[in-house]
């Protein structure tokens, strides 16, 4: 909690708050880090071995390959989203499963099949960037912003 | 030398993995904090043009967590200014991401039609 919020509350919450934050349970840091080390590296490597079968095989070059490899790795997370065995990795791996592009499509997939109930156009369409929306948001403008950036210094003269 | 490249990839890889577990444990970010902050900073290492050297060396273990996206963001709207003037900054900005969104949201889209909610 922020102190800003702090402030407002009366001395009885502050205590409450202190004492709710003593009573937490201490996460294992180095653990989930341990787990998130292994599955994330795990995924990696296994887009790794998608785009070494898609230039060894399919005749794409280093650059290319991107795309298919993502495409696939999307395919398969979207798959194991709906079987509901992601959510179960998910739980034991923690950023090791949603830092990877198949986190992001994990997020869509969940959001999409969450929210049919509420029908297809609103639900479905309407909630499926509810969670992944601030990656593309945060994403595109900063991606906008670096850019002009880099245009500008360009034109002065500059790198 | 494939093996190595496999090798590099899995170290990477998780270490941007654990980049991001740091975020959430030790500074109580959301997940979706956490990989907004990756994008972000996946967008200012490629227009500094670090992230193109990292993914030389860690080729898929650079390419596949979510912070390339922001790389990749900026290296489409670079290429595309270089062809078009200024106005190519907005229409090259989801060139290079633009199979990895279309294919989320294509197939998003399909397993809200074949699955249903569980737990």
């Amino acid at each position: 909690m922020s102190n800003k919020k702090k402030k407002k509350l009366t001395p009885t919450q502050q205590q409450y708050q202190q004492y709710a934050k003593q009573r937490e349970p201490k996460r294992p840091v180095f653990l989930n880090c341990a787990r998130a080390f292994l599955v994330g590296g795990l995924i990696c490597t296994l887009g790794q071995g998608l785009q070494w079968m898609f230039i060894s095989y399919f005749g794409f070059d280093e650059v290319t390959a991107g795309n298919p490899t993502a495409a696939v790795l999307i395919i398969i997370s979207v798959l194991l989203t709906g079987l509901g065995v992601y959510d179960h990795i998910a739980q034991w791996a923690g950023a090791g499963t949603a830092i990877p592009v198949t986190g992001f499509a994990n997020t869509m997939a969940s959001a999409a099949i969450e929210h049919r109930s509420e029908g297809y156009v609103l639900g479905v369409g309407g909630n499926m960037f509810k969670i992944s929306g601030p990656v593309i948001t945060y994403g595109v403008f900063f991606a906008f912003v670096v850019s002009l950036i880099k245009i500008i210094i360009k034109e002065l003269g500059g790198m | 030398m494939i093996m190595e490249k496999f090798l590099w990839a899995f170290v990477v890889g998780g270490a941007i993995c654990v980049i991001g577990q740091i975020l959430m444990d030790v500074f109580r970010l959301t997940p979706a904090h956490t990989t907004s902050s990756l994008v972000v900073a996946g967008t200012i290492l490629g227009g500094l043009g670090l992230y193109e050297p990292l993914i030389k060396f860690a080729g898929a273990g650079a390419t596949v967590p979510i912070s390339s996206f922001g790389n990749s963001l900026v290296k489409g709207a670079m290429a595309e200014y270089e062809m078009n003037g200024i106005v190519g900054v907005l229409t090259g900005i989801f060139e290079v991401t633009s199979a990895g969104i279309s294919a989320a949201i294509v197939f998003a889209f399909m397993a809200s039609l074949f699955f249903k909610p569980k737990g």
